[in-house]
């Protein structure tokens, strides 16, 4: 195990930092007039579409820590960006379906962005009760229903669909269908709905076989969401620190006082909890993939919450200057608190680990 | 910083569990399931055995007749005897002497001080209490003012300490003393050696919030130390003692892991024994523990990975500090909620009492509860309390600018 990044991946991080240096107003823009240079840079130059994807698919190499470091630091910079939702979310599900093979090639060339359409209006991560359908017609299949809260929904070539087939909970690959955008509240990441009307799917992965393996695709999704929410915490902190240092006000630095001093030192600890976590769960991932599951739960749960404290003590630090819409801050705010909604709510991972501990037999509940 | 668990710590670990089985007790269910007096009787026979065996003094050289052995192998050796619910450190005082007053005489001693201390503390002859704060000087504690003076070849000290964990079975005490009246502040300090067992030397039980007395008050009057029981230069008290505070934290976080692993077990058993492990509410306080918990695991996987690579553990251990104190205050209170009305009356076998997280064994009964909860109080105040490690890492770690502190008296 390791805590801090290698040299590569040290290199790596440099490299996105200048970049997203040069696109300094890319997440404010995507308020008004997104900025798709941005991703055009990354895959070309930097070439972030590669990484974490195994070597046979023409990626950098299976190593999720990868992943870890450039969520990280995308996440610090509010980086609008589809990397969450192609290079995460989307390869995951390919890579753990069996089916990477048709898609994967053509997404890490940069030719094909994809997406996963998994939840409905309800946004139920359990998929308990899925109301969009697929039925076979000759080789391929027909959806009929609706998706929510799918990110880079709009711009996606390709959309991973969960459908109800007659085998059971089934994944599809979806090209044609109505996309309409969401107004997300954090439009860094936007937010689409999917509107299958008779469209056609392309089979991934085994009929009726598609929550195992949504299982394992959401636990690397989680523990990459978390890198990046402890890289917006991260962030949070450092400009409230920065803040603190210089604002006066009764005649001295506003950090000089303890009521600023401690709210940030609790951040502090949270904010160390949260990154040594994530990265310590991106690690198990590849690793110790027996304490991966609860690992994932624990960092999505942790650092939700963690990054919306650190959000929220940035705004207040920051004063009436704060809460204002020239002000950043309310960008992490809302990238904080809809992250923490985007794979369900702390609750729902609290409930998933107390399942765990609670079934296991007495003295073995890691 | 990468953290090996290298092939030499793995062989180390299974030495130590193989010492383990062959030398507890038959049918050793963990300290916690002795009565106070089976404990007294289980407690010198089981240092003995550890000072036979190598175990004693872990960290020190072996010329000084300790082990040598490197932070990684003394994290694995404390966390494998806390699974068992044994103890490393068996006399209330051990702590003291391993942990604190011994490293700081290797580190700042003279050679005559470390070939005269060391083997004793190894023997159990010495047992150390530590004199930091003063009723005036607590979270501030370098406004302290007992004092020391040199008259002929001895120290003459006066004044007080107070918080003496185990201050009733120690026979001395390191005292931080004000020794150079005309410095400011850190600067007039030095750190003395002092026979307890004089007529100048009282010390007097300090009944807390549990009922019981766990800590002792010392008083000095005119008590006399040799002149040579300084350790460091005049002066360098303040720098002396606190160095090395940082590296005990360092190695003893995969300890307290391993007792919250086991406090927590104990939580769930009382969980399930109380058919409340359908409750919402308590399946999440119980997930945020566990989190909780397994988060120390990897903070304190990173402070071994970052000493292992030779960093010098700095104000950084403070977030340990905070960390473990506040969230133990928490399960603790979650251990009375779940107990109800229970939590109201004291009932069954509280268990042999201490301060820290209860050791394996321990019932799981009211008594035993309450006396967590209640001691839970002090961890957020012993050892610098969470305000006073909040200002640390404010300060220390994010760079914020001091409180101003009235007539300059900077630390």
């Amino acid at each position: 195990m390791r805590f801090g990044p290698n040299e590569e991946q040290a290199a790596l991080r440099t490299a996105i930092r200048e970049m997203l240096a040069e696109h300094a107003n890319a997440a404010r823009a995507a308020y008004s007039r997104p900025d798709s240079r941005l991703w055009e840079r990354m895959t070309g130059e930097l070439g972030l579409t590669a990484v974490g994807v195994p070597e046979e698919y023409g990626g950098t190499g299976a190593n999720f820590t990868d992943v870890a470091f450039v969520q990280e630091e995308l996440g610090r910079a509010l980086a609008p960006v589809p990397f969450f939702s192609s290079v995460v979310l989307a390869t995951r599900v390919l890579l753990e379906s069996g089916d990477a093979g048709i898609l994967l090639p053509d997404m890490v060339a940069g030719k094909v962005l994809a997406t996963a359409a998994l939840v409905e209006a309800a946004g139920d991560w359990t998929f308990a009760e899925l109301s969009t359908t697929a039925r076979p017609d000759g080789d391929r299949w027909i959806l009929n229903g609706e998706k929510h809260f799918v990110t880079d929904g709009t711009t996606a070539d390709v959309l991973l669909v969960l459908a109800h087939a007659p085998q059971g909970p089934t994944l599809f690959a979806v090209r044609v269908a109505a996309r309409v955008a969401m107004d997300a509240l954090d439009a860094t990441r936007p937010l689409s709905t999917v509107i299958l009307r008779g469209s056609y799917g392309d089979l991934v992965g085994p009929p009726g076989g598609a929550l195992p393996v949504l299982d394992r695709a959401l636990r690397a999704a989680s523990i990459a969401l978390a890198c990046e929410q402890a890289g917006g915490a991260a962030a949070c902190l450092d400009m409230a620190v920065a803040y603190a240092k210089t604002r006066e006000q009764f005649g001295r630095p506003i950090g000089s006082f303890q009521a600023i001093k401690h709210l940030l030192a609790d951040v502090l600890v949270d904010n160390e909890s949260a990154s040594a976590a994530a990265l310590y769960a991106a690690w198990a991932l590849d690793h110790a993939p027996g304490e991966a599951p609860a690992l994932a739960n624990l960092c999505q749960a942790f650092n939700s919450d963690a990054y919306v404290a650190a959000a929220k003590a940035n705004i207040q630090v920051h004063g009436g200057i704060g809460f204002t819409w020239e002000h950043d801050a309310h960008l992490h705010l809302r990238r904080a608190i809809s992250a923490r909604a985007l794979l369900g709510p702390p609750e729902a991972h609290r409930e998933r680990i107390a399942d765990r501990i609670l079934s296991a037999p007495t003295g073995e509940s890691r | 910083m990468d953290l090996a668990s290298t092939p030499r710590t793995e062989a180390f670990r299974c030495g130590v569990r193989r010492f383990l089985a062959e030398h507890l007790p038959p049918g050793w269910r963990g300290l916690g399931a002795l009565s106070v007096a089976e404990r007294a009787r289980f407690t010198p026979r089981w240092r003995e055995t550890l000072r036979e065996h190598g175990y004693l003094g872990v960290a020190w050289p072996e010329e000084y007749g300790g082990a040598g052995l490197s932070t990684l192998e003394q994290s694995a050796l404390q966390e494998e005897f806390v699974r068992a619910g044994v103890p490393l450190l068996p006399l209330p005082t051990d702590p003291f002497g391993f942990s604190l007053i011994g490293p700081t005489i290797l580190r700042w001693g003279t050679e005559e001080q470390k070939r005269h201390f060391i083997p004793r503390i190894l023997s159990g002859e010495h047992r150390w209490v530590q004199g930091y704060s003063e009723p005036d000087a607590g979270s501030d504690l370098f406004a302290l003012r007992t004092s020391a003076r040199l008259v002929d070849d001895a120290w003459v000290v006066n004044g007080q300490k107070v918080w003496q964990t185990a201050g009733d079975s120690a026979n001395w005490i390191f005292v931080l003393a004000r020794t150079e009246p005309s410095a400011a502040r850190a600067r007039g300090l030095s750190l003395l050696l002092v026979p307890i067992e004089q007529p100048g030397v009282e010390v007097r039980p300090i009944r807390t919030l549990t009922g019981e007395a766990e800590f002792c008050e010392v008083f000095f009057t005119d008590a006399r130390t040799d002149a040579g029981h300084v350790v460091g230069a005049r002066g360098d008290g303040a720098k002396v003692a606190l160095t090395l505070l940082g590296y005990e934290r360092g190695a003893a976080s995969g300890a307290l892991y391993a007792g919250y692993r086991v406090e927590l077990e104990r939580l769930i058993e009382l969980i399930r024994s109380r058919g409340l492990d359908a409750d919402a509410g308590v399946r999440r306080r119980l997930a945020w523990c566990w989190s909780k918990v397994e988060i120390l695991r990897v903070l304190g996987l990173k402070t071994l990975a970052s000493v292992q690579a030779g960093a010098t553990p700095g104000p950084e251990s403070s977030i340990l500090k905070l960390y473990a104190a506040e969230y133990h205050a928490r399960i603790t209170e979650l251990a009375l909620d779940l107990l109800g009305s229970d939590a109201m009356v004291r009932s069954g076998d509280p268990g042999a009492a201490k301060i820290g997280v209860d050791p394996l064994g321990t019932p799981n009964s009211p008594s035993a509860w309450q006396h967590a909860f209640l001691t839970a109080r002090a961890g957020t105040i012993y050892g610098g309390s969470s305000q006073i490690q909040r200002t640390t890492l404010g300060e220390q770690v994010l760079g914020l600018p001091r409180e101003p502190r009235p007539e300059g008296g900077r630390t």
